[in-house]
């Protein structure tokens, strides 16, 4: 890795982290080179007490684990065990909305209301539960109670797949692939990698799509659109992103982590006139919410809320000094944090019973009694305030003005309400095609340049790029979510944009939101009356480094989306594994993964792919 | 002269020594694009399990080489404090691997030609060093390590 960072936020606070001796993930991942070559190429196995077994790389022995599993068994066996860690994240996390869901409808979610009225209707009609005569709050409950049902296991296949291309839902039956209730695939993608069970990599590596198409079409499309149902669905909004969001003279709370069910109680309350009241006591100006990863991405998306930062940049916001109290919930939490918030003020705080961190301060987190939570916790921050150490504040000024906000509904709206303009700006050439970057942080890569690069040589070249999660973060901070972006766009995207007054980086939400974009892709499919496989479109994940992104892959890929990682994958050391996965997928799939580090060389990658895709669909290159 | 010191105790047989050898001694000197080389690249330091413990085991560079002793066509010879091999001269006999009480040579994969640790002539410190995570192996002069093992018998003297 060459510079830690193209953010010179992030660049300036590690300097200040390194003058006052505290360590961040680069430091520590300093101290982890080398890092481990079995490792690294997927060839170690703890699967069982007779292990742990390694395969060595170099073909000297041994060759096989004690129980005979080879490079491809145990490669393929632990990437379905991340695909299904992967899946399970996003999907309980699909569960808890829908718990929530449930809970307002009943009347005992504290705070919560259902705000659109419309697609909760819509998605009755879709489930089949009769809505006409009734009220908002039956239909919820029926919905709720059938979402339920498809967390355990369905008869047939998940509803959403009736929103997949004919094609492709024929495929998966043939492949035997429609997955059949979320958490029944994740059992089984447990049960199947334990000793002496799945060891064909090919079977192993299709009940893989399968599990991460449960997760695309299941557990996060119900956290996209219940989430929807409940907090609204996101139109257009503008907002401030980076560190710089921070400020000196009022309580800043960072909400981190992934749901909306907490962050949007904590936006709620601080607009409370008597907490605000407190806060001046305090001699604060006001109270200021930032978000920060995918819980950020959940309220920019719907109230244009700041947000301070993407994954590598948690503990840098701690650094500044300013941060009164740090609000966390599941996911990409990172437990250094509490270190670092040893050194300074900053009051964090644990709220969900499925993650606690060692000396953090837990307050629980409960639908019933939301909105008192969530002021008593705006409250510590409010108390916290004045414990500032004036001497360790330092703010970077770098703030960068963002547009977010496009949900699907958001996007067709912005179109004039159907689809064609797209698909005509597609066909004449204007936009050669659309490619979905996303994915995290990740110190193997300099901070944002691979999301930075990608997009902006994928702009260049008329590719419209969307995108969620911390890679959306990322272009906010470099102002590639602008209107004004436009002039950074070939010509033809650029002349689209400016005619719709959209930038050429579409925002569309958190990560369980990359299910807005399967949604896009085939509504875009369906339009054209071809399968989701010969549209001119790619994803990337430039910084990659969750189980999640790995479940989304195999989701994306499965889907018929070509896919560039942009870290390597801890499968390279099995080589009839890594061909299936590279090449071999291809053939039964329509789609398959492409490893290259250097962003310049994926782009080009992609944009080679689209012209390929282009040409298959009869249009010009 | 810096040698490869082994602190026996401290190895937990992770085998990162004989990957990162392996490594350095392939053509592209990198993991990912190593594994795929042909002819494959070979380590040249084995860690060899002693019932609970391991042991990483590699070329002692010995002053009264025998390898150099038996090798017919000088392939195996001496400069200055290391034993070196060249391959164009070897001819596969074996009789050095024979001679070695150490097991420390090698055959190159798919030949009789063999190969041995060469202390890494293009690094400062050999790779199989740098990797090792619990620094069981580290590359020092044998008086330093001597001086090492000293220090720690007198602290354990007079530290209660
Ligand atoms: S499952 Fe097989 S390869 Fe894995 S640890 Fe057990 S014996 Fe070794
Ligand atoms: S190969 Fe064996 S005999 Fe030759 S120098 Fe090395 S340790 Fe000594
Ligand atoms: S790297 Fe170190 S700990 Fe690991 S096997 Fe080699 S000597 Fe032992």
């Amino acid at each position: 890795m060459g510079e830690k960072s193209v953010d010179k936020a992030s660049l300036s606070m590690l300097d200040k982290a390194a003058q006052e001796g505290i360590e961040t993930a680069w430091d520590r991942y300093e101290k982890q080179q080398p890092q481990c070559g079995f490792g690294l190429l997927g060839l170690c196995c703890r699967h069982c007490n007779m292990g742990p077994c390694r395969i060595d790389p170099f073909g000297e022995e041994p060759q096989e684990g004690i129980c005979g599993a080879t490079a491809d068994t145990i490669a393929a066996r632990h990437l379905l065990r991340m695909i299904a860690a992967g899946a399970a994240a996003h999907s309980d996390h699909g569960r808890d909305i829908v718990t929530t869901l449930y809970e307002t409808a009943e009347g005992e979610a504290q705070g919560y209301q259902i705000k659109d009225e419309g697609k909760l209707r819509a998605l009755a009609a879709e489930f089949g539960i009769p809505e006409e005569g009734r009220s908002k709050e039956d239909v919820a409950r029926d919905l709720a109670r059938e979402a339920m049902e498809e967390f355990g296991m369905v008869k047939g296949t998940l509803n959403f797949l009736n929103r997949v291309p004919e094609k492709r839902r024929q495929l998966w039956e043939k492949l035997g692939i429609a997955p059949r209730g979320i958490d029944r695939e994740i059992v089984e993608a447990m049960h199947r990698t334990h000793m002496g069970v799945d060891n064909d990599y090919v079977n192993l590596t299709l009940h893989g799509v399968r599990t991460g198409l449960s997760d695309g079409w299941g557990g996060s499309m119900f956290a996209t659109e219940f989430s929807d149902v409940l907090f609204g669905t996101p139109q257009p909004v503008r907002g401030k992103s980076n560190l710089g969001v921070l400020k000196e003279d009022q309580v800043n709370i960072v909400v981190h982590g992934h749901e909306p069910v907490l962050s949007e109680m904590i936006v709620q309350a601080a607009k409370d006139e008597e907490l605000i009241a407190a806060a001046r006591e305090k001699g604060a100006q006001g109270i200021n919410v930032c978000g920060m990863c995918c819980t950020g991405n959940e309220i920019l998306m719907r109230h244009g809320v700041p947000v301070a930062g993407n994954f590598l940049q948690q503990e840098l916001a701690v650094i500044t000094g300013v941060v009164d109290a740090m609000v966390v919930d599941v996911q990409c939490i990172m437990p250094a944090l509490t270190q670092v918030a040893k050194c300074y003020h900053t009051k964090l705080i644990s709220t969900s019973p499925k993650a606690r961190f060692p000396e953090m301060e837990h307050v629980p987190f409960s639908e019933r009694t939301a909105l008192d939570t969530a002021r008593q916790i705006v409250k510590m921050a409010v108390d916290n305030y004045p414990r500032r150490n004036k001497d360790r504040i330092q703010v970077p000024d770098e703030e960068m003005e963002y547009m977010a906000g496009f949900s699907v509904e958001a996007i067709l709206k912005a179109l004039g309400g159907s689809l064609n303009p797209l698909l005509d700006a597609i066909k004449a050439g204007q936009i050669k095609g659309i490619a979905a970057v996303v994915g995290c942080n990740n110190p193997k890569v300099t901070q944002d340049s691979g999301h930075l690069t990608i997009t902006r040589e994928l702009i260049k070249n008329d590719v419209l790029v969307v995108q969620t999660g911390c890679a959306a973060i990322a272009c906010a901070k470099a102002g590639l979510l602008l209107p004004e972006a436009a002039d950074q766009a070939g010509p033809g995207l650029s002349a689209v944009c400016k005619a719709l007054g959209i930038p050429p980086v579409l925002h569309m939400g958190s990560c369980v939101d990359i299910s807005r974009i399967l949604v896009t892709a085939a509504a875009i499919a369906n339009a054209l009356g071809v399968d989701i496989s010969d549209l001119p479109a790619a994803g990337a994940a430039p910084e990659w480094m969750s189980e999640k992104a790995v479940s989304i892959g195999s989701y994306v890929v499965g889907s018929g989306v070509f896919t560039v990682l942009g870290t390597v994958p801890q499968v390279l050391g099995a080589k009839k594994f890594t061909e299936l996965l590279t090449k071999g997928a291809q053939d039964v799939l329509g789609a398959a993964f492409a490893v290259e580090t250097d962003p310049l060389k994926a782009a080009e990658l992609i944009i080679e792919h689209i012209a390929a895709k282009r040409k298959g669909l009869g249009l010009e290159a | 002269m810096k040698e490869v010191q082994i602190d026996v105790g401290r190895c937990v047989g992770c085998k990162s020594c004989e990957i990162a050898c392996a490594v350095e001694h392939s053509a592209g000197k990198e993991l990912f694009g190593a594994i795929f080389e042909e002819p494959q690249p070979r380590k040249r330091i084995f860690v060899q399990h002693a019932g609970e413990k391991s042991v990483p085991v590699n070329c002692r560079h010995c002053e009264e080489a025998f390898c150099v002793r038996v090798c017919p066509t000088g392939a195996m010879y001496r400069q200055g404090a290391i034993v070196l091999h060249n391959r164009n001269l070897c001819i596969g006999c074996g009789f050095c691997e024979l001679a070695c009480p150490f097991g420390a040579i090698t055959r190159s994969p798919g030949s009789k030609l063999v190969t041995k640790c060469d202390l890494c002539p293009d690094r400062e410190i050999p790779a199989c060093v740098s990797a090792c995570p619990t620094n069981a192996l580290s590359f020092t002069t044998p008086e330093e390590a001597q001086r090492k093992k000293r220090r720690t018998l007198a602290e354990q003297m007079f530290l209660p």
